[in-house]
């Protein structure tokens, strides 16, 4: 992959109007997809359509043209572990900036499993902080549901909203306790607060190192069943039905608790859920000869649950794509497969792997983009993932057919533990603006 | 073939000398991180009845734990530069994973629940010096196969020998897909037994159990502990294998074990530093500090 350049927003940056002409316009919010431009004034949108275009444009305004790569809106990214504060070795908020940005993501959520925890005010205004001064990807952090995330006593979800958590989750840890979970949907509708959990039943999983079946047996790894998951996400859909209140499940990966999701929506409960790529685009057998960048967690599953998957997302089952970014150290991963960390760097090959279901024609570029953009924008309530006028001007800039190589070295990422590392992919984002400003640009 | 040289092997051992100087100033290092007496010992005598300087490391994992990494350990070791190196770990995968960091043979001496090929190979080669061949026999494979290398290296090498292998535990400690191995499975001992050609007891691995698999012992050794009642639904000169240490009350009868017209336990520790010897020549002059190589 080329090299690419960051430039820090500074908020006293002085932005004339910009436009942005000659591009392929997508708005998946409003179904938009025309050759057109874009014209920013200061940090919003100020027309989006075809009607922008270089001869329409005054003489005080900087024009780009895009030359026919598509423009879409940031993508907005609701499950991205920073590590900032408190395990910067693994990365931090800059670093995160960099690899979301060079992704083409302008938004993305972090989960509150920082050291301190985000169960505190000051905490989530320290995100705040940190992220505005660096002036990169914007960060919205979730809160957590218990304190110290040990899935025993509520967090102040109440206090926390009002300081700028967008949803909460216990982060990678299920909230197990089902007395503690019917008290945390119940209590978080009196603010209609979102609850996320992470499905998965820890006595099934615990001393578990990858997805139990043919290839676990072989290793000699112990493996947890795909009924882990079900089993959590059937709870939680019985839970919501008698509490109410708004309920999402992050990374979805079998097909029974895709299938489970499924009928809950029919019964229309407001039941939301997400994967994320390693779970449409490998399975387990990537695990190969105990390769712990593909432990993860959940864990890369069968080839009939990625199927699942895929037709979860065709179907909006699965209504996001969410990175589900886990950086870690070296010194983590290169263990012996069952004392190896979980999780993978994924913000920065969100799209390209993504793409990968337009490629294969199984989503329009259209339906892909609205997973990415404004449909985890409208569940979190974000000001992001729309190209409209006096919106903040956060968009991309790719070449959906270009075609290149995920090196895990080449990353921007500071962790470079990607389980994509070495795949063939199409789609390379070319620039990024954040704010009417363009915070990443691909070098030739 | 691995197993012809063996033989050969299996003839020195029986001499009153035994040593040989085929691996004369050759290095190999015993690296255990899991304890281990007969294994270990195997392997050090089978190195210093070829000749080699043998070098025991018996590393406790909390000393791991304590900062050094399996691959700084690895590194470290690399740097003696040392022919072959004979890995056990208590996590599976732990060889494969050394092996890509040492520039030395490596032999798997046992990974967690992975895989024990030397096992595998006595066993064979035991089977083979008593009746002959391995293509067409019955041979159970009875107990804890859940959490049993042994049990996994000699699936792949008996059926690949041709034999007929089946598993027979509890539902707890066999993998829910061990069907996939190509293997007959039963939860009955009796029925598993019937007809076969070797009875092959597993050890109980409660060290490798987190949690509760089986009520009791009590209950384990009624259902599933070999004694001649249960022995009696294989052939009548069925053999007894058992890759050691025995739990004798628990997997298998004091009576049956030390039956030596059908016990060949005894044998398989014999034929142990045999294979050993083959695999550490083999390796260690045929692999002349070649890259890592994991057999």
């Amino acid at each position: 992959m080329a090299q690419g350049m960051w430039t820090h927003a500074k908020p006293d940056d002085r932005l004339g109007p910009v436009a942005y002409v000659n591009a392929r316009l997508i708005d998946p919010a409003t179904g938009l997809d025309t050759i057109g431009g874009v014209l920013t004034s200061g940090e919003k949108i100020a027309a989006a359509g075809a009607e922008v275009t270089a001869p329409n444009i005054g003489s005080d305004t900087e024009i780009i043209d895009c030359g026919g790569l598509c423009l879409a809106p940031g993508l907005v990214d609701i499950r991205v572990q920073i590590r900032e504060p408190g395990q910067e070795h693994k990365g931090t908020i800059e670093s995160a900036g960099r690899a979301a940005t060079a992704g083409g993501v302008t938004s993305m959520v972090c989960l509150p499993n920082t050291i301190p925890v985000i169960a505190d005010m000051s905490v989530v205004e320290f995100m705040a902080r940190r992220a505005r001064l660096i002036g990169l990807t914007k960060v919205y952090p979730y809160g957590a549901v218990t304190k110290e995330l040990e899935g025993k006593e509520l967090a102040e979800m109440g206090v926390l909203a009002q300081a700028g958590a967008v949803a909460f989750t216990d982060g990678i840890h299920a909230i197990a306790d089902t007395q503690t979970m019917r008290r945390a949907l119940s209590y978080a509708d009196t603010f209609g607060l979102l609850i996320v959990q992470h499905p998965e039943e820890p006595s099934l999983a615990a001393d578990t190192a990858m997805n139990e079946g043919e290839i676990a047996m072989r290793l000699g790894l112990p493996g947890v069943p795909t009924v882990a998951e079900t089993i959590m996400v059937e709870r939680d859909i019985r839970l919501l039905e008698h509490t109410g209140g708004r309920l999402h499940f992050a990374h979805v990966s079998t097909a029974a608790a895709i299938e489970a999701i499924r009928r809950a929506k029919d019964r229309g409960l407001n039941v939301t859920c997400d994967t994320a790529p390693p779970y449409f685009a490998l399975n387990e057998t990537s695990i190969g000869d105990y390769r712990t960048f593909a432990k993860l967690s959940p864990p890369l599953r069968s080839e009939e649950d990625r199927l699942a998957v895929v037709e979860g997302l065709k179907d909006d089952t699965i209504d996001i794509i969410a990175s589900d970014h886990a950086p870690h150290d070296e010194d983590s991963k290169r263990q012996p497969f069952m004392q190896a960390a979980y999780g993978g760097v994924g913000v920065e090959t969100l799209l390209p792997v993504s793409l990968e279901l337009y490629h294969n024609g199984q989503l329009s570029l259209s339906d892909l983009l609205a997973k990415l953009t404004h449909v985890p924008a409208d569940l979190m309530d974000l000001p992001a993932g729309r190209l409209q006028p006096d919106s903040a001007a956060d968009f991309t800039l790719f070449d959906p057919d270009r075609a290149w190589k995920i090196d895990a070295d080449d990353l921007a990422s500071k962790a470079k533990n990607s389980p994509f590392d070495g795949r063939p992919v199409q789609g390379l984002v070319k620039r990024t603006v954040i704010d009417g400003r363009t915070v990443y640009q691909l070098e030739k | 073939m691995l197993l012809d040289k063996s033989e050969e092997y299996v003839e020195l051992n029986r001499r009153a000398d035994k040593k040989l100087d085929a691996l004369r100033g050759r290095t190999i290092i015993n690296l255990f991180f899991e304890s281990s007496t007969r294994t270990s010992t195997s392997f050090e005598l089978a190195g210093k009845r070829l000749g080699a300087d043998v070098i025991n490391m018996s590393v406790a994992t909390s000393a791991i734990k304590k900062g050094e990494t399996l691959i700084d350990t690895a590194m470290t070791l690399n740097a003696m530069h040392p022919d072959v190196l004979v890995v056990r770990h208590p996590e599976s995968g732990a060889t494969k994973l050394l092996s890509e960091k040492v520039n030395c043979a490596v032999i798997n001496a046992g990974d967690g629940s992975h895989e024990h090929p030397t096992q595998a190979l006595l066993d064979a080669l035991t089977i083979r010096r008593r009746l002959g061949r391995l293509q067409g026999l019955k041979i159970a494979i009875c107990g804890d196969i859940l959490h049993s290398r042994v049990a996994r290296s000699n699936i792949l090498l008996l059926t690949t020998m041709g034999a007929q292998v089946r598993l027979v535990g509890p539902k707890t400690l066999l993998p829910r897909h061990a069907d996939r191995y190509g293997v007959e499975v039963f939860t009955d001992m009796k029925e598993g037994l019937e007809d076969c050609d070797i009875v092959m007891m597993l050890r109980l691995q409660t060290e490798r159990m987190k949690g509760n698999f089986i009520p009791s012992i009590r209950e384990y050794f009624l259902f599933y502990g070999l004694d001649y009642d249960k022995l009696g639904a294989a052939k009548e000169d069925a053999l007894i294998m058992h890759p050691g240490p025995s739990n004798r009350g628990v997997e298998i009868d004091s009576e049956v074990a030390d039956d030596f017209s059908r016990s060949v336990i005894r044998e398989q520790v014999e034929m142990g530093v045999a294979v050993r010897m083959a695999c550490l020549d083999i390796l260690a002059t045929q692999h002349e500090n070649a890259e890592a190589r994991n057999i």
